[in-house]
């Protein structure tokens, strides 16, 4: 068997006499194991089929002993990590369905294409679970905005993610952007989607029943995204330009048919599994198919849809084209299958069959082109520990003490400074272009602390957010790795809702560099304990390994995707001010911690020391007693402290309700340290003087620290378009009595929403 | 009263447009494929917005052939009652059932946010429950609604009273004349970039789209004598 098919293809003795595996990231060992596997060498197509996925992307083999100390188990999570994505019961036979994955390598040489196909994948997960998509999140990572180079990368990524989102009619809802130079020349371009589904939908990627067809729907399969997983998979380099085929094209109106017919398909209850092709395309998905049934899948590759004339097996089966998804149904439902999909206009082809033998066995031009068992691709991956290693500049840190800086003297200037940095500004820029309302069940959109989504029909609400400092992270992974968990969590409560659960993606440097998996390691231990302290249980994620350039490794970044269970609309709470005269509390304990802080980037230009630390039995109260005021109607405002401490907080929860505000900090701190300081555990919440009472009485009740520290001040008058304060309004801040910060409200919101549009002038 | 809305490929404001018409005023409402050779029975047609065919050519331009959009003209034709609303209302620039074109937003990006609108013709079927002059509060969401047609076609808009909503302050778009709206000569049918169905209720930010529903709704019953339906 294993005919060549085209003279250019080296043969099985050529690849392993000239080592050609070695071009695909298998190693010496892995082609061993391969060879063992078949019983023979591979030949061109099988090595391509094992090197994807045997790639991290595909298989985690570098990261499976780390993600394996995540929680992924409650009593609400109705699918944990393992299908296209994780599920989570909201009651009422509904549960919400979401995972976030990584773009990095794509879009850090087609920025556009390689944000939008990114997008694009992430909601098929979500659909071939069976789930009606409703709304797309991002975490975005870019180096400094001064950059030429960073400037195209920012703009074409945001203009694809636009692309895709509002094409698809999926509201781009919220996230997160930071600009730090530890991303140049590789940003991370991470989206997450939610979707609704009742629980007796819930679909599984499995090919059950021998003898049972395998359809392809979705457009033709062309010479696009070859290699993306295998490319994912190793650093970026000066010749990564030349990788730009691997990237694939989307077409978010081919996904918008596919997304309507397949759910169509599902609804009509006749899908034994259904799963979408991404990353390593055909293989991955068949292959993965089968192995969750315990079966074989034969494919017949010249019934694949192909764009392109000539195409090899080896190409058909590497292709990353986008829009494809692969479904098993019954003989006798053939018809009825296609029959959906020829009334949206789709391909749907009859591809081969479930089989018992439990081999992947692919036939082309009528001769057995492959043939692999599914156990070895999907469950024989070898896993490595690799070795870690404390990084000197961990160590080194030790010894900075951030409390020893010069004091601020210009605590106005610092404040303007804060907030004209980008990872702070406004990122109204980025959202307007966003179609953030279609769906007609934005509540809070992008900008408050989570975005809530209202669920028709029912009194529900879903709140949600994405959340990672790297800075923190850098500093220490583990403290790091828990903040982001529990800023996530905070967002959330702010937002009124109560944290379900999580969806991770880990972006690192290359795990070969024992610093770099230490710091996968550490940050994977934070998470641990605070989904653990936090009852927040991993439902699913991603991985994305190797993001370095050539300076280095960028900031360990593991990005926590959460959704939150609104339980009543009536608790969907923003962080604007809302009523002049309004109680301002301060929630918790500012310590001397610009460890990582934003301070300590723009007035001291370092991020070094330690990162602010994490209580999170304090946490947990935070949030318990938070969320409990809330629902009890108590709260106007609440807004979680972060980048740029209490300061920024404040002037956010102005600016949002087009407030001023008045506070005085009463405090051991300097006054620098008072206003700026990344203190966790903290949120700035607003209250109607007829509750101060028993919302304080409520706090102390649950042990959280609640400091009364001023009152919202008067209503700014705007422009006529109600989009820009133009006066009446002043941020003062005292700290002990005396002024520290006096600014009309006009001053601050201009500095803060004109930073990011004028950096792209 | 009877309301049709249409489904293109890649229509994808046509749910909110459907629910829009069942939460403002609780009339029959049905989704209707762009493959449709009949409308007879319905009083008014909504083309809702969305990227038809995916807007790869210019907006619209593929959607004006649906086999449906014979149909629409034909409702117009006989004055029943037609609202296209973003990439609506480019298809119905595209089938000539309204004058003028789109070009692309003068910013070359996509725009999503809230708009102040001025009601400029409260005499429309669609707009009769506001008041004249009355500035509105209705979200944008697009990236090619920068409407413009030649001076004859605009002194004719003028001299017809066909310019319904203006953008009130800032113009989001650079559309000729700060147009955000207009409708045909007999005011049956109307077009506009913004999007009331986006504006119905207070967790959405505005309720000011509900009353072009509620409109349209109090035309059909003076025309029909009806005052009580379903």
């Amino acid at each position: 068997m294993a005919q060549q098919l085209t003279a250019k293809e080296p043969t099985a003795a050529q690849i392993a006499e000239q080592k050609i595996y070695k071009q695909f990231g298998v190693s010496d060992e892995e082609y061993a194991k391969v060879c063992g596997f078949l019983g023979r060498q591979p030949n061109y197509v099988e090595i391509g089929v094992f090197s994807v996925m045997w790639s991290e992307h595909c298989s985690y083999k570098n990261s499976k002993p780390v993600l394996r100390k995540f929680p992924t188990t409650g009593p609400r999570v109705l699918m944990g990590p393992g299908e296209g994505a994780g599920v989570v019961d909201i009651g009422d036979n509904q549960a919400v369905v979401f995972k976030i994955e990584s773009h990095n390598h794509p879009s850090a040489i087609e920025p556009f294409q390689g944000a939008a196909t990114g997008v694009g994948g992430i909601i098929r997960d979500i659909f071939s679970m069976g789930a009606r998509p409703i709304a797309v999140l991002n975490s975005l990572r870019f180096g400094r905005l001064e950059n030429e180079r960073v400037k195209y990368l920012f703009e074409h990524v945001v203009a694809g993610i636009a692309g895709y989102g509002n094409c698809i009619g999926i509201p781009t809802v919220g996230g997160e952007v930071m600009f730090d130079e530890s991303y140049e020349g590789n940003p991370l371009v991470n989206a997450m989607c939610v979707g609704i589904i009742d629980h007796d939908k819930i679909q599984k990627g499995v090919a059950k029943g021998i003898g049972n067809p395998v359809f392809y729907v979705g457009p033709a399969t062309g010479r696009d995204g070859i290699h993306g997983a295998t490319f994912a998979s190793e650093e970026l380099t000066e010749e990564s330009e030349a990788k730009r085929p691997a990237v694939q094209v989307g077409d978010p109106f081919m996904e918008k048919l596919v997304l309507e017919a397949c759910i169509e398909l599902i609804n009509s209850g006749i899908v034994i599994g259904i799963q979408d092709m991404g990353a390593a395309g055909l293989t991955c998905s068949s292959s993965e198919m089968a192995s969750k049934a315990g079966n074989g899948m034969v494919l017949y590759l010249d019934r694949v849809p192909q764009r392109e004339e000539g195409m090899t097996a080896y190409e058909m089966m590497l292709s990353e084209s986008q829009e494809r998804m692969l479904f098993v149904v019954e003989p006798d439902k053939e018809e009825q299958a296609k029959e959906i999909f020829t009334r949206w206009g789709l391909i749907c082809e009859n591809v081969g069959n479930v089989t018992e033998d439990g081999m992947l066995t692919l036939i082309h031009h009528g001769e057995k082109v492959a043939e692999i068992p599914v156990t070895a691709l999907v469950d024989e991956c070898p896993v490595y520990n690799k070795p870690s290693q404390v990084p000197a500049y961990y160590v080194q840190n030790a010894n900075v003490d951030v409390s020893a800086y010069a004091e601020v003297d210009d605590l106005n200037g610092a404040l303007k400074k804060i907030l004209a940095s980008p990872t702070v500004a406004s990122k109204e820029w980025i959202y307007n272009q966003y179609d953030y309302m279609v769906r007609t069940s934005t509540a809070v959109g992008p900008g408050s602390d989570a975005a809530v989504v209202t669920i028709r029909g029912t009194r529900k609400a879903l709140a949600m957010t994405t959340d990672c400092n790297g800075r923190y992270v850098y500093l220490d992974p583990k403290v790091g790795g828990a903040i982001a968990v529990a800023e996530a969590a905070r967002n959330i409560v702010c937002s009124g809702g109560q944290p379900l659960a999580i969806t991770d993606n880990l972006n690192f440097g290359s795990p070969e560099k024992p610093e770099i998996f230490w710091q996968l390691e550490q940050s994977a231990d934070g998470i641990t304990e605070a989904c653990l302290a936090l009852d927040t249980p991993v439902i699913g994620g991603n991985v994305s390994l190797y993001n370095e350039n050539a300076k280095g490794a960028i900031y360990p970044t593991p990005v926590i995707g959460m959704v939150g269970l609104i339980h009543d609309i009536d608790h969907i709470t923003t962080q604007g001010f809302k009523n002049s005269g309004d109680v301002v509390f301060l929630l918790g304990e500012t310590k001397v911690e610009l460890g990582g802080s934003e301070l300590q980037k723009v007035w001291y230009g370092v991020t070094e020391g330690r990162p602010p630390s994490i209580d999170l039995a304090a946490e947990g109260k935070l949030q318990q007693a938070l969320l409990a005021a809330i629902q009890g109607g108590l709260v106007a405002s609440a807004h979680d402290c972060a980048e740029g401490g209490v300061a920024v907080a404040l002037v956010e929860s102005a600016i949002s309700g087009k407030f001023g505000v008045s506070v005085n900090l009463q405090t051991s701190l300097r006054a620098d340290q008072a206003l700026f300081s990344e203190s966790q555990s903290r949120v700035v919440v607003s209250v109607a003087p007829a509750n101060e009472a028993a919302f304080a009485a409520l706090m102390a009740e649950h042990g959280v620290p609640c400091q009364t520290i001023g009152a919202v001040g008067a209503k700014a008058e705007r422009t006529a378009e109600g989009t820009r304060v133009v006066g009446g309004a002043e941020v003062t801040i005292t700290v002990n009595g005396a002024e520290a910060i006096s600014l009309p409200l006009a001053e601050v919101e201009t500095t803060w929403k004109d930073a990011i549009p004028c950096l792209m002038q | 009263m009877n309301f049709a809305v249409l489904v293109f490929p890649g229509s994808n404001c046509d749910i909110d447009c459907y629910k829009a018409v069942e939460d403002t005023i609780g009339q029959p409402v049905d989704f209707i494929w762009h493959t449709a050779t009949d409308l007879s029975k319905y009083d008014a047609i909504i083309v809702p917005g969305g990227f038809s065919y995916g807007d790869y050519l210019r907006c619209g331009a593929i959607s004006r052939f649906a086999p449906v959009m014979n149909e629409v003209i034909k409702a117009a034709q006989a004055g029943k009652f037609v609202l296209g609303i973003c990439n609506g209302f480019q298809i119905l620039l595209e089938s000539g059932l309204l004058p003028g074109a789109m070009l692309r937003n003068r910013s070359l990006k996509f725009r999503c946010h809230s708009s102040l609108l001025r009601v400029e013709n409260n005499t429309t079927p669609f707009t009769v429950d506001y008041e004249a002059g009355e500035v509105i509060d209705i979200p944008i969401a697009h990236g090619e609604g920068n409407y413009y047609c030649d001076e004859e076609t605009l002194a004719r808009l003028h001299s017809n009273k066909q310019i319904v909503f203006r953008y009130a302050h800032e113009n989001p778009n650079g559309s000729l004349d700060d147009i955000a709206g207009i409708c045909n000569e007999h005011g049956n049918v109307v077009g506009m970039m913004p999007h009331p169905e986006r504006a119905v209720h207070q967790l959405l930010g505005s309720e000011d789209g509900k009353r072009m529903f509620t409109s349209v709704l109090k035309v059909w019953r003076e025309r029909h004598g009806a005052t009580v339906n379903s």
